[in-house]
């Protein structure tokens, strides 16, 4: 419905605001004299109540639809057509207005108004909700016979076992504010049951996870890279191994939003982070169905499956981890990865970069199993100071990479089933090669957490890394 | 902020109400548990719920709450969840 424009004058006011007080003596005048005057008051029945075209705007619908902003407005309406506004108490832009020219001779020449009750706090959301363009899709669940509605959430399933956020039609239309994607866009077919996935579920589960507007563009980037053939997530989510999805963020969008990748990156307490990563997880659990003990066939799992988000903590000797996959500089991207838990890397020792590549190398052949070989990706976090020794000795990533693709090639006769009297291993028919641990590509590598400390990390991949499982997948972020 | 009303996350591929559980076509093989909520006389309605449970070879697990005026204790549930796979409690005297 809209609103048709009486022919005119239209005053919006309120009754609490002192310049409207100030103006409401003129508006008989301007009734009596300047032709069919409308008045609609935000906050009360009893402002201007003798004029006959006076109408309390309860709902606040009139003034939604008449766009207001500030209180008083004043509005010619010609032929059903807006033709001019003015807002405050401008004597000259009322005279003018209204045709009236000895209109408040006694006023002052200007008031400035207030502001529109219609803007207000929560009021604005729940008028776009009720008159407004928008549309969301979801079904609603009502909540009024709960008496606790962070437990109803409970109660449904929609938690990873700690609390969330109730997704109230207002939370998720601020969150919608957060991308200019439209609610009914569907970003992908969300494994394991294979639902289309809308920008609106994104933001319910947004919401429910604790994030904020802003983070949204991060979190459609995250799950569009998930949602690819090539990081296949269906497999990752049913798998009894370890692995769900890890984000590492790049770019000015980690920054804008307050992301964490320095002191404790891998850890708790940095809202980003720790939001983004479990609005991925809840989408999995809710829109999926992807939930732990049906689909989710963990053995053991992990700790990341709450939330596994972090930023680069980008330098500029060293080629941030987007840039090296494609990502054109300036831009922001994320990356995400199939990966398991977290093990640090303890070298406190080595200053030059043969010893501290060499150091990593060995500790790298843990993941998966030492044993393995070109079977789980792998990336490695390197921290500032650990960074340092590479950086000051020239040593590029690439430079690093290539090192440790060299350092991690490994005599297969040491590898193969039943060698070191161990029957797991690789098959015998490696046993006269040198095999590298890990596949061409399979070795990522970031720079990230606190500026103290010589400890890197290893995070394991999928140990069905590549075609046959789970690739890294990089994604720019839009909006 | 009104919170009577939120938007679902999931699917929807569910009742937007959940169902009850459907009701056993049988008891047979089942354990029942009888809940005395402690009002008078409740005893009397589960002896004779026990008698016949009995006689049909049923397996029969009885319980108490302390007091009809307070929810059962956490331990109480949790016991009679691990016990048996259905309940029958009398509710009034």
């Amino acid at each position: 419905m809209k609103t048709a424009l009486p022919d005119g004058l239209i005053v919006v006011a309120k009754a609490d605001c002192p310049t409207c007080r100030l103006a409401e003596p003129l508006l008989a005048e301007l009734s009596a004299r300047a032709g069919p005057l409308t008045v609609y008051v935000q906050d009360s029945a009893e402002y201007a109540a003798e004029l006959p075209g006076t109408l309390y705007d309860a709902t606040l619908e009139h003034s939604y639809r008449l766009g207001i902003e500030f209180v008083p407005t004043l509005i010619r309406v010609e032929g059903g057509v807006e033709v001019q506004r003015t807002y405050g108490w401008h004597k000259e832009d009322w005279r003018q207005l209204s045709g009236v020219t000895d209109l408040g001779e006694d006023l002052p020449v200007m008031r400035p108004g207030c502001g529109s009750k219609t803007l207000e706090p929560g009021i604005a959301e729940e008028l776009e909700l009720a008159f407004g363009d928008i549309r969301l899709q979801s079904r609603e669940i009502d909540f009024s016979t709960v008496d606790d509605p962070f437990e109803a959430c409970f109660e449904r399933g929609w938690s990873d076992g700690l609390p969330v956020v109730p997704p109230t039609p207002v939370r998720v239309l601020r969150m919608l504010k957060g991308t200019q994607r439209k609610p009914d866009e569907v970003v992908g077919l969300m494994p394991p049951d294979l639902v289309p996935c809308t920008v609106e579920k994104v933001a319910i589960n947004a919401v429910l996870a604790g994030c904020k507007p802003e983070y949204m563009p991060v979190l459609l980037a995250a799950l569009e890279a998930a949602l690819t053939d090539e990081f296949g997530l269906h497999g990752l989510i049913c798998t009894t191994m370890f692995g769900s999805p890890l984000i590492i963020v790049n770019g000015p969008a980690a920054r804008a939003v307050g992301m964490n990748s320095g002191v404790n990156a891998l850890g708790q307490g940095n809202r980003a982070n720790a939001t983004i990563g479990r609005a991925l997880q809840l989408i999995i659990r809710n829109v999926g169905g992807g939930r732990p003990g049906e689909i989710d066939r963990a053995t053991l799992g992990n700790p990341g499956k709450y939330s596994f988000c972090f930023a680069e903590a980008e330098d500029s000797e060293w080629l941030p981890l987007a840039q090296e996959r494609g990502i054109e500089p300036g831009r922001s991207a994320v990356t995400l990865f199939p990966g398991e838990g977290v093990q640090g890397i303890v070298d406190q020792k080595s200053r030059d970069p043969e010893s501290l590549a060499r150091s990593f190398a060995l500790s790298l052949r843990a993941v998966d199993h030492a044993k393995l070989a070109m079977a789980g990706d792998a990336v490695l976090v390197v921290s500032p100071e650990h960074a340092r020794v590479f950086i000051d000795a020239g040593w590029s990533k690439q430079r690093l990479r290539e090192e440790l693709d060299r350092l991690l090639l490994a005599p297969g006769k040491e590898l193969v089933a039943g060698a070191g009297g161990i029957t797991e291993g690789i098959p015998e028919r490696f046993k006269d090669m040198q095999v590298p641990k890990f596949r061409p590509g399979g070795l990522l590598i970031v720079r990230a957490g606190g500026t103290a400390g010589l400890f890197s990390a290893i995070i394991a991949g999928w140990a069905a890394s590549g075609p046959v499982g789970s690739s890294a997948v990089t994604r720019e972020v839009n909006t | 902020m009104n919170e009577n009303r939120v938007l679902d996350p999931t699917a929807e591929q569910a009742p937007a109400q959940r169902a009850r559980l459907p009701r056993p076509t049988s008891v047979e093989g089942k354990v029942v548990g009888l809940l005395d909520i402690s009002k008078p006389r409740g005893d009397v309605f589960l002896d004779r719920i026990e008698e016949q449970l009995a006689a049909m070879g049923i397996q029969v697990k009885r319980y108490a709450k302390p007091t009809f005026t307070r929810i059962a204790p956490t331990e109480l549930k949790q016991r009679m969840a691990a016990e048996v796979d259905l309940l029958v409690e009398g509710l009034a005297d």
